[in-house]
């Protein structure tokens, strides 16, 4: 019978949860502070410009795709920078010494680079809701779209973390790939504002599912369908997790 | 006896470079074992094998009968590794280190807590447990190193240079601790260039060199079958010249003299006749067997010539 170390997979949980803990100022407070000023130059400039969707200001629309902006690349760099600091500091030792499987050894710093992403995000919807009376129409989209964006993007931060032998590495794959993509995921518009050739290009973006079928949680309005959106979530989230649990399992770059 | 530990023709590449070449020996349940050889010789990559560190280009090795890649859980409980390089954990206490490490290994309640205290007071770490790594210096954070790979009481305990860059004061309190433990019955494999430590410590020994185990024995026997002894001779005047016979049995010389060897069949009356013939002024003489550097010299050296 295949045998869990639920402690062994808690006990890392709880230290990735606590290490980001220990440092919020920096991992929490700081990307909700910096996202709201998104918030504050777009939202106030443009607000009463554009209607992206019926009855709703443009703040309105805009304030999931920043929740779920800041959650992807919140869960991407919890997972990332922690993985190469355990590397660089050589603390990832203890770890592997210990008898946690690849697999738990990947539940527990996705689950915890899931609830840094959700912290965050929190934060940022608390002020949508009581700043500009953003309200829920299908809260279970929201969690279900906020639970998996996180994890794929904890396990894509795993991968990075993985691949990356200094922080120059990461550096690059944060800049080169997480941060266009998540811009141009439909965070600031609708894609059907953008001309037809970038809204097939979007098409392509899996983060702008990830955006789309979270805004729908809020409004029941969306670019594509949300069952659409769901799917590429899922998908993309089981790739990333399978490609991270072979890596595990031979080694790659973390037992040479 | 049973083996603790088993190698069964373990090899490493890394890419065209061979760190193990089909390695096999086993290490007795309850003994203490030292791994030596130059650097490079490949001892941290079968330790690192051994720990899970690292994974094998082929063959097993087994701890207490498991195989350390298909049976890891169980072996990494069986075994604690201290490595050789110091680790740093900017996060944590030294404490806390402790407490989410037995977490890993699934051990907690105040049985464990006690068992933390024990460790931190026996390391003498007690009024540092509540300071995080990088305030320590490189003695404190080896013994954070070694009491991280006693948490779970292993039954083996691996000791990869432990005493490097380590004070005397330190040396001395670490050891007297590994005896302690390998008295209690654990299994204490040890890699040192301290080769005087692993004569007075082990009782079995590996000499290692470029992937292969050069010579594997008890320590008495490996010093028994050294082919030489050595003598060392002290003389009035060290600028008189020595004789072709003693320069070709010369090992050094500095201020308080010379030190031959001589192959163990020789006898002392032939030595004495050669310092005769020399016109040397002899003050003393002290002949002793060799000691395991020596044996670890003609060993590794031989191979390298």
């Amino acid at each position: 019978m295949m045998e869990f170390n639920f402690s062994g997979c808690w006990a890392l949980f709880v230290k990735e949860v606590r290490r980001f803990y220990s440092v919020a100022v920096q991992t929490v407070f700081a990307p909700v502070v910096s996202t709201l000023l998104y918030l504050l130059v777009f939202g106030q400039v443009i607000d009463t410009q554009i209607e992206v969707f019926s009855g709703l200001s443009y703040s309105q629309f805009l304030i999931p795709g920043l929740v779920m902006m800041a959650i992807l690349q919140n869960a991407f760099s919890n997972t990332s920078s922690s993985l190469i600091q355990s590397k660089m500091h050589g603390n990832l030792t203890f770890a592997l010494l210990s008898p946690i499987s690849p697999f738990e050894f990947y539940l527990a710093f996705v689950g915890a680079s899931v609830i840094r992403g959700l912290a965050v995000g929190l934060g940022i919807l608390v002020i949508g809701v009581f700043g500009f009376g953003l309200t829920f129409n299908a809260p279970a989209w929201i969690l279900l779209f906020a639970v998996l964006s996180a994890a794929m993007m904890g396990g894509l931060g795993m991968l990075a973390g993985i691949l990356s032998d200094k922080y120059d590495h990461l550096a690059a794959f944060q800049n080169f790939i997480i941060m266009p993509l998540t811009f141009l995921s439909g965070v600031f518009y609708s894609i059907h504002a953008l001309p037809e050739v970038w809204q097939d290009v979007s098409h392509f973006n899996p983060f702008f599912y990830m955006v789309d079928g979270f805004r729908y949680g809020f409004f029941e309005q969306s670019d594509v369908s949300v069952n659409l959106s769901l799917s590429v979530t899922v998908a993309f989230l089981v790739l990333i997790s399978a490609i991270n649990l072979i890596l595990l399992n031979k080694g790659v770059k973390i037992r040479k | 006896m049973s083996s603790a530990v088993s190698f069964q023709q373990v090899t490493k590449h890394y890419g065209s470079f061979e760190a193990l070449k089909g390695i096999s020996f086993d290490v007795e349940e309850g003994s203490f074992f030292g791994l030596l050889g130059p650097n490079g010789a490949g001892k941290s990559t079968l330790i690192n094998a051994m720990s899970g560190l690292l994974v094998p280009t082929s063959g097993h090795i087994k701890v207490h009968g498991e195989d350390v890649v298909h049976d890891y859980r169980k072996t990494r409980r069986a075994l604690g590794l201290v490595p050789q390089e110091l680790i740093a954990d900017p996060f944590f206490t030294i404490r806390q280190l402790l407490e989410l490490q037995s977490g890993y290994f699934g051990i907690r309640g105040p049985e464990q807590s006690k068992w933390i205290n024990e460790l931190l007071e026996r390391l003498a770490l007690s009024d540092k447990a509540n300071s995080i790594t990088n305030e320590l210096s490189g003695g404190m954070k080896r013994r954070v190193l070694i009491a991280m790979a006693l948490v779970h009481k292993p039954r083996v305990l691996v000791l990869d240079e432990p005493t490097a860059g380590v004070d005397v004061d330190l040396r001395h309190t670490l050891w007297e601790f590994t005896k302690e433990l390998h008295q209690k019955g654990h299994t204490i494999i040890l890699t040192t260039h301290y080769l005087e430590e692993a004569e007075a410590l082990c009782e079995k020994v590996a000499i290692m060199q470029h992937g292969e185990v050069k010579a594997l024995d008890t320590t008495s026997e490996l010093l028994a079958c050294h082919p030489f002894r050595y003598v060392r001779v002290s003389v009035e005047d060290e600028t008189q010249p020595l004789s072709e016979a003693l320069k070709s049995k010369l090992v050094e010389s500095d201020a308080s003299g010379y030190l031959f060897k001589l192959e163990k069949q020789q006898s002392m009356s032939d030595m004495l006749g050669m310092l005769h013939q020399s016109g040397l002024d002899v003050k003393d003489i002290r002949s002793r067997d060799a000691s395991l550097e020596e044996v670890f010299m003609n060993l590794t050296g031989a191979a390298q010539s």
